[in-house]
């Protein structure tokens, strides 16, 4: 393992920790103590292993991007993520957080979405393993991702409304940690990032580093034992992009996480404390959270995960940000050439390496292309007419 | 390997004499008299400081005033409300300590926000804003033990007392550490959830203000669904005093101004003197 386990509170560097209500300080141990104990226990690997494989289909494939990579002049590999069950990465730590859930005698998820396909993924696993499911989305995101709060209804979710402050994830956040303050006796949060208090921002980088182990196995074999000059992925919370780096972290590929301009938490690189965790966040100058911007409600949110911050920080990854229009030239760019709809969250890391493709001429990039767009195209259809 | 490296976190023992407002509160226990304290969100309204006077005058034993976040994760609908209309109004720390120096309210001032803002302003700035702005104490519901030590060292140092919650979820060996580390009062969570108004009064106010009471002797305030007279009542079987939110932001919020914000506590206060 290539990035190592935070510090006893907690923390990256000095990001992370566990700024929580008192009243969830109790049941954050208990997820500690619990997920060390399950990820330790042979029997609860293989059970999830086996769910991965013969439920969420895995392993994703690693396609490489003959035509994309031509007009682009850039070698362009995509780890396709979009293939999963559900259709994104988000399965892989949602199997592995209801699988825990079960273990520690939870009956209930709550959550929250952005896009919905951390809801879609989390009332899969809930009608799968036969639990309770309660996701919160943005009032705004929930009008333009109508067909994921369809299909969270269809697999038997409760999908309540955000209706406070952005509306949008945060709010999301917002909602189901009041939820947990209530119901932690019977209720798992399965929080669907690597954010909020710890253990969480490690627990899911562990559930997601399948997809960096499988990605770094497939680039060898591709690449005659070598290793992509470039890996990148959207960053959001970041959960994508961190199960893809920890494939890469101890090698000398270069990590690049990708923000939405409205929505640059590390770009901005001011610490803040929201939602459990010190990181970099968006905000005014008293430290009220301001409300992100952008075209993809998975990334609409103004905070981070805090192993990016500290990967930031330390030099280790750096983190580009691009505009809607970019991405959604790169959502049709990736339609034309290779007959791929991304949805719009990956779209975010391609549209950096087309906006700089003349720097990146002639290296290899690995792109983890996080989720399949079929999501988005209602949005799209309204944009491109 | 990308190593991370550990943040130096320790918790500084509390100061042994007590600040103005545990002075304040315990004097006035020891007398025999429950306790109360009412919240008022500031910057709401153009009347704010004319309900935080006529609270006083009602009876209450100490104040806690509410410095609108944007992300008030132990807030229900009717706290969240209040922050988000004062915020709109243009609420900052800044204007609402300054007029927070203005107010007498011959009765110790509490603040509570959320840590965010403390951090961003710094910690040792944001606990001398509030010592120069006449406030006794910090309440931050986001700030576990665990986390309080920076927070704590500057408020200590600038003559700030920090009330730490006490949860009902806490197991017995954690309650005897927050006890020791709070300032002021111990502020017991009267149930699992956030601030709001219930219909009853959980048991398990009951629960937490007597396994408080036998471990600790500084006072211990329930919050959190204490919604009426007659809940203070109940709930004082227990407790040394109550904390009062929602039940009163909401009366606000209808537009009772200071008369009926006045008027609410004063009939808490006589239920109070009466019963006990």
């Amino acid at each position: 393992m290539a990035l190592a386990e935070p510090s006893s509170s907690g923390r990256f560097g000095e990001f992370g920790g566990r700024y929580v209500p008192e009243t969830l300080v109790p049941a954050c141990h208990e997820l500690e103590r619990a997920f060390r104990s399950a990820w330790g226990d042979p029997t609860f690997r293989n059970e999830l292993d086996g769910l991965l494989a013969d439920y969420a289909g895995r392993p994703s494939p690693l396609t490489e991007c003959h035509r994309l990579s031509e007009e682009l002049g850039v070698r362009v590999l995509l780890k396709r993520e979009d293939l999963n069950h559900t259709g994104s990465h988000k399965i892989n730590n949602v199997l592995g957080q209801a699988l825990l859930a079960k273990r520690m005698g939870k009956t209930r998820l709550v959550a929250e979405t952005g896009a919905g396909q951390h809801g879609v993924a989390s009332a899969t696993a809930a009608a799968l393993m036969g639990m309770e499911c309660m996701v919160f989305m943005g009032e705004v995101d929930i009008e333009r991702q109508a067909l994921n709060v369809f299909r969270m209804k269809l697999l038997g979710a409760e999908v309540v409304p955000a209706v406070s402050g952005s509306r949008t994830l945060k709010d999301a956040v917002n909602e189901a940690m009041r939820d947990w303050v209530a119901t932690v006796e019977t209720t798992h949060y399965c929080l669907g990032s690597v954010m909020g208090p710890h253990p969480y921002p490690w627990m899911v980088r562990e559930f997601h580093t399948v997809i960096g182990t499988e990605a770094r196995a497939q680039c060898e074999k591709l690449l005659d034992g070598g290793v992509p000059d470039i890996v990148t992925a959207c960053v959001g919370g970041g959960s994508n992009a961190i199960g893809i780096f920890s494939g890469f972290a101890d090698t000398d590929a270069e990590l690049v996480g990708v923000e939405p301009a409205g929505g640059a938490a590390v770009g901005r690189g001011v610490p803040g404390v929201v939602h459990g965790m010190k990181s970099y966040l968006m905000q005014d100058e008293f430290g009220q959270v301001q409300e992100a911007h952008s075209i993809s409600a998975g990334l609409d949110y103004p905070g981070v995960g805090p192993e990016h911050s500290f990967l930031s920080s330390i030099g280790r990854a750096r983190y580009e940000a691009v505009t809607d229009e970019q991405v959604i030239d790169a959502f049709q760019l990736l339609s034309r050439t290779e007959g791929i709809i991304p949805a719009l969250e990956p779209a975010h890391a391609l549209a950096w390496i087309s906006r700089d493709r003349e720097q990146l001429a002639g290296k290899t990039v690995l792109l983890n292309m996080s989720g399949r767009g079929d999501k988005d195209v209602g949005q799209m259809m309204d944009i491109l007419g | 390997m990308v190593t991370p490296a550990e943040e130096g976190l320790t918790i500084p023992d509390a100061p042994t004499q007590p600040g103005a407002l545990e002075a304040a509160l315990r004097t006035r226990r020891d007398a025999g008299r429950k306790l109360l304290v009412p919240y008022v969100t500031g910057g709401l309204g153009t009347d704010w400081a004319e309900i935080v006077r006529a609270v006083a005058d009602a009876g209450a034993d100490a104040i806690e005033i509410g410095v609108p976040f944007s992300d008030p994760v132990m807030d229900g609908p009717v706290i969240q409300e209040a922050s988000e209309l004062a915020l709109r109004a243009g609420a900052t720390p800044v204007t609402i300590f300054d007029e927070l120096r203005t107010i007498d309210a011959g009765v110790p001032i509490a603040v509570m926000t959320y840590y965010n803002l403390a951090f961003h302003m710094g910690h040792q700035r944001f606990a001398e804003s509030l010592a120069a702005a006449g406030v006794s104490a910090a309440i931050l519901p986001d700030l576990p033990l665990e986390e309080v030590g920076p927070w704590a060292t500057a408020a200590d140092a600038a003559g700030v007392e920090t009330v730490l919650l006490a949860a009902p979820t806490a197991p017995d060996d954690r309650l005897p550490l927050v006890c020791a580390r709070a300032r002021g009062f111990v502020y017991a969570v009267g149930l699992l959830g956030v601030t709001g108004e219930r219909d009853a009064l959980a048991s398990s106010s009951l629960v937490i203000a007597r396994r408080l009471k036998a471990i600790t002797d500084k006072p211990v305030l329930v919050g959190v669904g204490v919604s009426s007279a007659a809940q203070a009542v109940e709930v004082c079987a227990e407790a040394d005093g109550v904390v009062i939110g929602s039940a009163l932001m909401r009366r606000v919020l209808e537009g009772v101004g200071p008369a009926g914000a006045g008027a609410f506590i004063s009939e808490v206060r006589t239920a109070l003197d009466s019963a006990y």
